[in-house]
C-alpha cells in the first residue's frame, strides 16, 4: 500500500523525531511510504484562529498535493480532525474532498486497525500516562469521552500500548481533561493555560506516570515546556516515538 | 478589558482558582454519575435537540398557540421587543397596582434586562430570594454562574457579607447557620411582598402553562403569598407538549446538579384564586439569533449550566471574567450576537476541547459554534489587526515550500543562538510559564532529503 506521510508544520520544524519515528514505524510494518515535499501546513491554526479564508487556501493546496495517494497518515490527531471533520466547512463538497477525508488517518488509528497486532509487539519498562488529544477524542471519536454514555469505547492509542510487554498504563483522576494548549489559546490566555497544564502534570504525577504520551504533539510540547520550567520529572513522548522505541528490537 | 486580562487575574490567584475548579468539577462529577444512571441518556439528548429544533423552526405558531391557551387559562400575556420595553411593562404592572415590595426568584432574563436597577430607581424594592442570588445582590455583584450565582465566593466571604448587611456575628462562616440567617431575613421579605416575579424554565404551547424549577422552593413561596405573579420568559422557552417535559426535566436536573429531578418543579396554569398571573414574553435580540443559521441552535439552551461546570477555562477563570449575563461556553456564543465588539474576546477564551458539546443536554455543538464565531469576528474585522496580519503572512509562507523551509531554518537557528534574555523577552508569552522546546538543527524534511539522497 502506498502511503503518504503527512507531517504537520510544527512537527517538521520543532519535533522532527516524531515524524522520523512515524516513518520508521510505517516502513517497519511494510508500507511503501512517500513524503510529498510540497506539503507545508494543513491550515488548522488558521481555521481555529478565525482565518477561514487563509485556511481555505491551504486546504485547497493540501487536496492537490495528497490526491494521488491511497492513504494519508499523520502523527497528529488535531491536524487529521481538521482535514476529515472541518475541510467540509471550508471547501465545497467534491469527489476530491470526500476522497481525502476518507483517506486521511491518524497514526495510532491507522496502526491499530490496518496492522496486525503481532507486527507491533514490543517491550516498554515503566508506567505510562495517557494525555488524550481532545480532537482525537471528541472529533475523531477515538475512545469514549467521559461526558458521554455511548460511542465506541475503542481507543487505538491505548490498544497499541496495551500490546507492549511490561507497559503499565496509569490513569489520572481526570482521564480526559484538556491540557490547556489550545493553539493560539496558550499564548492569548497564558494564565489559564498554565494552570490547566500544571493541573494535568500534577494529576499524571500522582497517578505514578514516568512518561506521558499523546497522539498530538502540540499538547506534549506545552506540557513539556511547563514541566521543564517547574522541574517536574516527567518525560513526554509522542505515541510514535514511544512505539518506535518499544518495537525497535523485539527480541 | 478583555477576557484574558480578567482571567489572568483570577488564575494567578492559584489557591482560589484551584478551589473554584474543584467546586465545579465536583458538580460535573455528580452529573456524570447521574448520567450513568440513565441508559437512555444519549437518546434523550437527541430527542431534546429534535424537539427544540422543531419548536424553533415554527416558533411563531407555537408562541401564538401558547398565548391563546395562556389567555384561556386566565393569565395575561404581554410582549416585549427589547429590555427597555420589558422593564417598562413590569414597572407599569407594579405601579398601577401600587406595589413597592417585590420578591423575585431566579431569572437570568431579568438579569439580562437589568430589571432590578430599573425597579429600584423607581422606588420598588426587589429582593432576590434564591440564596446565591441574594448573596450577590447584597454584595452588589452580578452572578458568576447561572445555576450557582455565588460559586466564586468562599463561606468566609459570605459570612462577612451577612455580617455587614444582615447583622450576623462577626467571623461566622458556618454554612448551616449562615443559611438560617438568610432564611430568617427572607421570611420577612416574603411575608411583606406585594408581588412575586419568577423566571420560566418551560412554557407549554398546548396548555398555555409554565413550569418553574427551583431547589429552594422560593418560587413557590414568592408566588403563593403575594396575589400578583409576574412570570418572565424569553421566546425560546417553549416546548410543544406537556409530555415533552418527560424529556427535559430529566435532562435538566441531572445536567445542572446531578439530581434526578429538581426539588421543586412548579406548574402554573392561570392565576390562583383571587390573584393575577402575568406572563411577559421577551425577544431582546433572540429573533436575530434565530435568523443566523450559524448560531440559531444556541437558542435550544435550557440553562442547565453544565457547559460551565465542564469548561476547563471557566473553572479556572471564574464567571466574572466573561463580563456577560451568561458566562461560559454558551454565553460566549449568545453574548456576541448582542454586541460583537464588546464580547469579541469571548469566543477565543476556549481551547476547542469539545467537552461542552459532549456534556450539553440539548446537544448544541458549542465548540463548533465558538469556532464559527472566530471566523465571523475576523470577517467583521473585530479581531486584532496584528493577529489578522500574522494569519495572512503565515499563509503566504505556507503557500511556498521553499520560503517555509527557509523561515523554519531561520527561526530554529535564532532559537539556538540567541541569548536567553532575548529569547524570553516580553513578546514571548509562551515563555512566561514554559520553556521553549529545544530547537533542532535539522527539520524533518531536511534530514529526510539528506538521507534519501545518500541512499540513491
Ligand atoms: S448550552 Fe447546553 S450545557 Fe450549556 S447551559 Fe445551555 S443547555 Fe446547559
Amino acid at each position: 500500500m502506498r502511503v503518504a506521510l503527512f507531517v504537520p508544520c510544527y512537527v517538521d520544524q520543532l519535533r522532527p523525531s516524531v515524524a522520523h519515528a512515524t516513518l520508521a514505524l510505517l516502513e517497519r510494518c511494510g508500507f511503501d511510504v512517500d513524503f510529498p515535499e510540497a506539503q507545508t501546513c494543513c491550515g488548522q491554526a488558521h481555521l481555529n484562529s478565525g482565518g477561514a479564508r487563509d485556511a481555505r487556501v491551504l486546504a485547497t493546496r493540501f487536496l492537490e498535493i495528497f490526491a494521488p495517494y491511497e492513504k494519508i497518515v499523520c502523527p497528529s490527531a488535531s491536524c487529521v480532525a481538521t482535514v476529515t471533520q472541518h475541510y467540509g466547512d471550508l471547501l465545497p463538497v467534491s469527489p476530491e474532498l470526500l476522497a481525502i477525508r476518507a483517506k486521511t488517518r491518524e497514526l495510532s488509528a491507522f496502526l491499530a486497525t490496518e496492522v496486525p497486532s503481532t507486527a507491533l509487539r514490543g517491550r516498554w519498562q515503566g508506567k505510562i500516562g495517557i494525555q488524550p488529544s481532545c480532537h482525537g477524542l471528541r472529533e475523531l471519536r477515538q475512545g469514549r469521552s467521559t461526558e458521554r454514555r455511548d460511542g465506541h469505547p475503542f481507543d487505538p492509542l491505548r490498544n497499541l500500548l496495551e500490546n507492549l510487554e511490561g507497559a503499565e498504563i496509569v490513569d489520572p483522576v481526570r482521564t480526559d481533561e484538556c491540557c490547556g494548549f489550545g493553539g493560539a489559546f496558550c499564548v492569548e490566555e497564558p494564565g489559564v493555560s498554565r494552570l490547566m497544564g500544571l493541573d494535568r502534570l500534577r494529576d499524571h504525577e500522582r497517578a505514578g506516570a514516568s512518561v506521558v504520551t499523546s497522539s498530538d504533539v502540540s499538547c506534549l510540547l506545552h506540557l513539556e515546556g511547563l514541566a521543564r520550567r517547574e522541574r517536574v520529572p516527567l518525560e513526554f513522548r509522542h505515541v510514535a516515538e514511544l512505539l518506535e522505541c518499544a518495537t525497535r528490537d523485539p527480541s | 478589558m478583555t477576557h484574558p486580562e480578567r482571567a489572568n487575574a483570577f488564575a494567578n490567584n492559584e489557591d482560589r482558582a484551584r478551589w473554584h475548579d474543584q467546586a465545579l468539577w465536583f458538580v460535573r462529577d455528580r452529573r456524570d454519575r447521574a448520567m450513568q444512571g440513565l441508559p437512555e441518556w444519549e437518546g434523550l439528548r437527541a430527542e431534546a435537540a429534535r424537539i427544540k429544533g422543531e419548536t424553533l423552526s415554527r416558533l411563531a405558531d407555537q408562541l401564538e398557540s401558547f398565548e391563546d391557551n395562556a389567555i384561556a387559562s386566565g393569565a395575561k400575556v404581554h410582549w416585549a421587543g427589547d429590555a427597555r420595553e420589558f422593564n417598562d411593562i413590569v414597572l407599569d404592572l407594579l405601579r398601577t397596582r401600587r406595589v413597592t415590595r417585590v420578591v423575585k426568584s431566579k431569572s437570568m432574563l431579568t438579569e439580562e434586562c437589568q430589571l432590578n436597577p430599573w425597579l429600584e430607581a423607581h422606588g420598588v424594592e426587589v429582593v432576590d430570594t434564591d440564596l446565591g442570588e441574594r448573596i450577590v445582590q447584597l454584595r452588589r455583584e452580578p452572578p458568576s454562574h447561572i445555576v450557582f450565582p455565588a460559586i466564586h465566593l468562599r463561606k468566609e466571604e459570605i459570612g462577612e457579607t451577612f455580617h455587614a448587611h444582615l447583622g450576623s456575628p462577626k467571623g461566622l462562616a458556618d454554612p448551616t447557620r449562615l443559611t438560617e440567617i438568610a432564611r430568617g431575613d427572607l421570611r420577612s421579605k416574603f411575608l411583606g411582598a406585594q408581588a412575586g416575579i419568577t423566571g420560566v424554565n418551560f412554557a407549554i404551547a398546548e396548555t398555555g402553562g409554565i413550569v418553574v424549577c427551583t431547589n429552594e422552593g422560593n418560587a413557590d413561596l414568592g408566588t403563593a403569598l403575594p396575589p400578583i405573579h409576574i412570570a418572565c420568559m424569553g421566546i425560546e422557552k417553549l416546548v410543544p407538549k406537556t409530555a415533552d417535559l418527560a424529556v427535559f426535566l430529566r435532562l435538566l436536573a441531572r445536567s445542572a446538579t446531578g439530581q434526578a429531578i429538581t426539588a421543586y418543579t412548579s406548574h402554573f396554569h392561570g392565576p390562583r384564586e383571587g390573584g393575577e398571573l402575568h406572563i411577559v414574553i421577551v425577544d431582546n435580540g433572540r429573533s436575530e439569533t434565530l435568523a443566523n443559521p450559524s448560531f440559531a441552535r444556541a437558542l435550544s439552551c435550557i440553562r442547565c449550566g453544565a457547559c460551565m461546570n465542564t469548561c476547563p477555562v471557566f473553572r479556572r477563570s471564574g464567571g466574572h471574567s466573561y463580563e456577560a449575563t451568561i458566562p461560559g461556553p454558551i454565553g460566549s456564543i449568545l453574548e456576541p450576537v448582542r454586541d460583537a465588539a464588546r464580547h469579541a474576546s469571548l469566543p477565543f477564551a476556549c481551547t476547542l476541547c469539545g467537552s461542552c458539546t459532549d456534556v450539553c443536554p440539548v446537544a448544541i455543538p458549542l465548540h463548533h459554534q465558538l469556532k464559527a464565531w472566530r471566523g465571523e469576528l475576523t470577517e467583521r474585522a473585530l479581531t486584532g489587526k496584528w493577529k489578522r496580519f500574522c494569519l495572512a503572512l503565515s499563509r503566504a509562507i505556507f503557500e511556498r515550500p521553499g520560503l517555509y523551509s527557509a523561515a523554519g531554518r531561520l527561526v530554529r537557528w535564532l532559537g539556538r543562538r540567541l541569548p536567553r534574555r532575548w529569547l524570553y523577552g516580553k513578546a514571548n508569552t509562551w515563555g512566561i510559564a514554559r520553556e521553549l522546546p529545544e530547537f533542532p538543527s535539522e527539520s524533518f524534511r531536511e534530514r529526510y532529503r539528506r538521507e534519501r539522497a545518500r541512499e540513491r
